[in-house]
């Protein structure tokens, strides 16, 4: 199937040309902090995660987000959504790419990656994420490589596919829950210490990740002759509604319980994403930006005559998208390191060749997907004509 | 694609993913290591702690500033100076109100606020930083001590997060340009691994307290077996009132302030 990659028009060429460049230039910034060390990232011995593991945050639950469109499908026979599973599915795969790529970007020594499986830690929660990040990279590629083959030959998919796709709906939402773990389970970093992070992680990813898929599926139907269906787009569009309500309701309960209780530990590190604490305030116009662009988000999806016009759900998602990944992507992670368990400020600013490597590893990831979209559109086109 | 290629494709693919597991087979395969050697001089505990008196370090600060403790330990385990916000640290000074947030109030007496509060690795009896490492490079002894192995560790920095006591120091660039004098007697660090206090595990080995309470003057570190209740720190926890940072977490910090 892959020789579908090559047979493509000159718009598509340049795309790839334009994330490869990017890439080379991650590349090379990746170059000078393998030479030069982790120095060269904003990062500190009070905020010892930055970008990286934000966007790895973010990613997760994006690719988490492929249930939506295959447990509506498969457990519920809705079949508005049988073409566009493989666009999950594919969309899964390039996240979980980025994911594990932003992991080794953040690492210090990382030709010791694999000590991670030398030296099996079950009480680790970072080795179960491993786990559960490759398994579920794994399981995508093989439903969605099967499936679509099945597709072109014009045959079932074959039997041993179904299993695996039953085992990729609750291996979704186990991605974004361990991930959650990865934070919830500190002493000592009360921002991120609260049981509700599991599904804070998992409402929001539902509401981001659908977004992405509805903007990809609009800009199939307009460049390609494959038309994922108004149905399919309409019924994602309900499920970013319902997501994105239920993501800002969770947030406000953890704004209930720091401001009600008024302990310091839970206060402050809210006080300063949006205020700003003694004086410090470089994630505040972030949070803020984030909040508006939530409401203009819901206000949008909430309003059925907004979210049936292509025109005002396309904002609409654009909108949830970026206020969810400021949301997961820059504020979550890092106000947790403020203030640090002295009660004092350092503040994190990445920097330029950081964020470059930042840009490098988006662009790889929406080149994986670029070449798997086109796969898996002119498959479709193919059997449509 | 016809069914020939397909079929080498899945072996060539199936024989890559056999390969790649081998690591995991001569790990698991490997024969038992060498044993450890017991030197018959080395201090033998159950569950290292220490003690220090606040008030005798206050003493000592006012016959002029004192930081010997801090010195004795960076010049024996190679620590570099590394300026500000990528700082190197196994043993430093604080106030009250930042070694105990929440508990120095307005009124807390001048002496008291500035301290200074000796910082150092707690050595917890359940440790978050040995729950959180992925490859056990951070890992409890028999002895309670909470030790690095700075060749396995991949520089994840999870240890760092996990730690409520910010004791916990990271590589960010090459130290040893920043080693003022270098003691060949200890191993240098090499950029992108986690570093901390480790209660002088290799001094204990030979017989030797730890470095800070050797170098202090006024004798205001005190370090003991508490398993032992003959020992000088029991002696002291029981006759005296003393804190312990962040008691609440569940770490069990085995380092107490006398104040």
């Amino acid at each position: 199937m892959i020789d579908r990659v090559f047979r493509v028009g000159e718009e598509f060429k340049r795309l790839l040309l334009g994330l490869l460049v990017l890439m080379g230039l991650g590349f090379i910034c990746y170059l000078f902090q393998f030479t030069k060390g982790l120095t060269i990232t904003g990062m500190s011995r009070d905020v010892s995660w930055g970008l990286y593991i934000a966007q790895f945050t973010f990613l997760v639950g994006v690719a988490a987000s492929a249930v939506m469109v295959v447990l509506p499908y498969y457990l519920h026979d809705f079949k508005a959504f049988g073409k566009i599973t493989i666009l999950g599915e594919f969309l899964a795969i390039a996240a979980v790419s980025m994911c594990l790529l932003f992991i080794v970007v953040d690492l210090g020594m990382p030709h010791r990656l694999f000590n991670v499986l030398r030296y099996p830690t079950p009480h680790s929660i970072l080795f179960w994420d491993m786990i559960v990040l490759n398994g579920y990279l794994l399981l995508n590629i093989l439903i969605g490589w099967n499936v679509l083959d099945a597709e072109r030959m014009g045959v079932a998919p074959p039997k041993w596919v179904k299993p695996l796709i039953y085992v990729s709906i609750p291996w979704a939402v186990s991605i974004h829950t361990v991930t959650a773990f990865l934070y919830a389970g500190l002493p000592g970093r009360h921002y991120w210490l609260t049981a509700i992070m599991a599904a804070r992680f998992l409402a929001s990813a539902f509401a981001s990740g659908p977004a992405l898929l509805i903007l990809l599926a609009m800009l199939i139907k307009k460049k390609t002759k494959f038309d994922p269906g108004e149905e399919a787009i309409q019924a994602l569009s309900k499920i970013v509604t319902y997501a994105l309500i239920i993501s800002v309701f969770f947030v406000f309960l953890e704004l209930f319980t720091a401001y009600y209780s008024k302990i310091p530990g839970h206060t402050q590190h809210f006080d300063y994403v949006l205020f700003g604490l003694h004086g410090h305030a470089k994630l505040v116009p972030w949070t803020w930006l984030s909040n508006i662009l939530a409401v203009v988000a819901l206000f949008l999806l909430i309003n059925p005559k907004t979210r049936k016009q292509e025109k005002t759900l396309k904002i609409a998602c654009l909108a949830t998208f970026f206020s969810l990944w400021i949301e997961k992507g820059i504020t979550l992670v890092i106000a947790g390191f403020i203030p640090n368990p002295f009660d004092t400020i350092t503040e994190y600013m990445p920097t330029i060749p950081e964020v470059f490597i930042t840009i490098g590893v988006w662009a790889t990831g929406f080149f994986i997907l670029s070449v798997l979209y086109k796969i898996a559109v002119t498959i479709k086109e193919e059997v449509a004509s | 694609m016809d069914k020939g290629k397909r079929d080498f494709l899945k072996i060539t693919g199936a024989c890559a993913l056999g390969l790649s597991a081998l690591p995991l087979v001569k790990a698991t395969a490997k024969e038992k290591g060498p044993a450890y050697i017991n030197i018959p001089k080395a201090l033998q505990g159950k569950r290292w702690a220490m003690v220090i008196d606040v008030r005798k370090c206050q003493e000592q600060q006012k016959r002029g500033e004192c930081n010997k403790c801090a010195e004795a330990c960076h010049y024996i385990h190679n620590v570099p100076k590394i300026p500000n916000e990528e700082e190197i640290k196994w043993i430093w000074k604080d106030t009250f109100e930042h070694a105990f947030p929440g508990t120095a109030h307005e009124f807390v007496p001048d002496e008291l606020k500035e301290g200074p509060f000796v910082l150092l690795c707690n050595h917890c009896s359940k440790p978050p930083c040995v729950r959180v490492c992925p490859t056990q490079a951070t890992f409890q002894r028999a002895d309670g001590i909470v030790m690095m192995d700075h060749h396995r560790c991949i520089g994840c920095r999870y240890c760092m997060a996990g730690c409520p006591f910010g004791a916990r120091s990271f590589n960010w660039r090459d130290p040893r340009p920043y080693i003022e004098k270098l003691n060949y007697q200890y191993p240098t660090r090499r950029r992108g691994v986690v570093e901390k206090c480790t209660f002088c595990a290799e001094r204990l080995g030979e017989g030797l307290e730890p470095a800070c309470v050797e170098a202090c003057p006024a004798k205001a570190l005190i370090f003991g077996d508490l398993e032992d209740p003959t020992s000088e720190v029991r002696k002291i926890l029981k006759e005296h009132l003393t804190l312990r940072r962040k008691y609440e977490l569940g770490t069990h910090p085995n380092v107490y302030y006398l104040v």
